[in-house]
């Protein structure tokens, strides 16, 4: 990637960002920084606010109190669009085929022309999805949609990825699979935000845990701190896998 | 009655002349009207889907009531804006096929429109984090949605057609069923039943139907084969 040379988007802040909705407070305010480097798993149990919490970070969700800041050199309102990828639960592909799938994010940036065609080809060849690369993306398997998913957002060159619960409707190789990509992309200086329900996958791929309990951000730690020194009754409950309230 | 079925038959396929301008002519005047209407009501239904903005419940109540609109009243609208007197009078379209396309423009227009919001809004609401995602924009996500269901919307433009080609109320008063000029399959029919022709109404019935089921055929295979395809 080559963004060592540009000035970055991050550090990302957030100053008591809420949310609300219908008299419900989802998000209690929370204060958030996050630096240029690094692998950060945001866990927590069911309604905590993890994927709410990633949709304000991202951008497609306002909070309804706070604010969110690209506090880097180099965030502009269109660089902060363009620099930053997601990753979806169940990921959304156009009806064409894989390969017209990644070059149409492409063409979206305004990559066109022979630019568009090798960066795609690129991609498509980075995650091994040569074989499938003119089937109708739609028909491709979960996992292979997931991979193609990776694909496309790695085409765009992000400085942040932003995963929501990548592997949770996957079976164990494709999950591998993910696991895979998402250790290229932070081989390629790319700093990875992830949700994830899976403990042992959080303990193989974080750097940090950020842990949020009914929209309360209860602890972040260090991954082993987490894991083997949690501070908070709550956390200490969720690696034992219990259930928290 | 017998006796009909056959002159129908024989007058099919011989490719009578008068028969065959006046089917011809039908099929000018309800293709136009569906492309034309259509390159309108796509965008519209589109970009209603995609925009919230004030009023626009009544838009889609409006829109929804005007697929039941009367032909006969369609008819009457345009022919109120294209007669002498009217603010369009001056163009001397009445009485032309070009009225006729009109005509049925009014009516195809809220059916695709309506029906393209309802496909578009589905689509929409399954793509829209996705699309914001990777940076699009809600004009530039009008020309993707449209792409991408055009399955779906295929069969809502073949609806369109289907309503064209069977109406007779609107062709019929902004038309004046001019033989020769104006006259279609379905005020032909209308006519010559009532003149006692029945084997030309029975011929012009039977391509009519034929027609009609072509059309829905096309479109059931169009949308299944597609589904199994793409996904």
């Amino acid at each position: 990637m080559s963004q060592a040379a540009t000035p970055s988007l991050l550090p990302l802040e957030l100053r008591g960002v809420t949310f609300r909705h219908r008299d419900q407070t989802l998000l209690q305010p929370l204060d958030l920084r996050l630096e240029r480097d690094g692998k950060t798993m945001i866990m927590g149990p069911n309604g905590a606010g993890k994927s709410l919490l990633m949709r304000i970070c991202h951008g497609l969700l306002q909070p309804t109190a706070g604010s969110v800041r690209w506090a880097g050199a180099g965030a502009t309102p269109e660089t902060v669009r363009r620099r930053q990828a997601m990753v979806f639960q169940r990921p959304v592909m156009l009806r064409r085929s894989a390969l017209a799938n990644v070059r149409y994010a492409l063409s979206v940036q305004g990559v066109a022309g022979s630019e568009c065609r090798r960066r795609a080809d690129e991609a498509i060849e980075h995650f091994g999805l040569q074989a499938i690369a003119q089937r109708p993306a739609r028909v491709l398997s979960g996992g292979e949609q997931q991979r193609l998913a990776l694909a496309r957002a790695w085409a765009l060159r992000p400085e942040i990825l932003f995963m929501d619960e990548p592997t949770s409707a996957l079976d164990p190789a494709a999950i591998r699979a993910v696991e895979e990509a998402v250790r290229t992309f932070h081989a390629d200086g790319v700093r990875i935000v992830m949700n994830t329900h899976d403990l042992g996958q959080a303990r193989r791929l974080a750097d940090e845990v950020i842990f949020l309990v009914n929209g309360r951000l209860v602890e972040r730690a260090p991954v082993d701190d987490f894991f083997e020194r949690p501070r908070t009754r709550e956390a200490a409950a969720f690696v034992q896998g219990e259930l928290v309230w | 009655m017998e006796n009909a079925f056959l002159a129908a038959f024989r007058l099919i396929v011989e490719m009578d002349p008068v028969l065959v301008g006046i089917v011809t002519l039908s099929l000018q005047v309800s293709l136009t009207a569906v492309l034309l209407a259509s390159a309108i009501a796509l965008p519209l239904g589109a970009a209603i889907a995609l925009w919230r903005f004030p009023g626009r419940g009544a838009v889609i109540v409006f829109l929804n009531a005007l697929m039941g609109l009367p032909p006969v009243v369609a008819g009457l609208m345009v022919y109120l804006l294209l007669s002498r007197a009217g603010p369009l009078g001056e163009f001397g379209l009445l009485f032309t096929p070009t009225a006729m396309v009109i005509a049925q423009m009014v009516l195809i227009l809220p059916i695709v429109a309506a029906l393209s919001r309802q496909v578009i809004e589905e689509l929409w609401e399954e793509y829209r984090e996705q699309l914001q995602s990777l940076g699009v924009t809600r004009l530039r996500a009008i020309p993707t949605l449209l792409w991408d269901a055009r399955f779906s919307l295929v069969t809502v433009v073949l609806a369109g057609f289907g309503r064209a080609s069977a109406e007779v109320g609107a062709v019929l008063i902004v038309g004046g069923n001019i033989s020769g000029v104006t006259r279609v399959m379905t005020t032909a029919i209308a006519l010559e039943t009532s003149m006692g022709n029945l084997a030309l109404a029975l011929g012009l019935g039977i391509i009519l139907l034929l027609l009609v089921a072509t059309v829905n055929g096309l479109a059931y295979v169009i949308g299944e084969t597609a589904r199994r395809r793409l996904g």
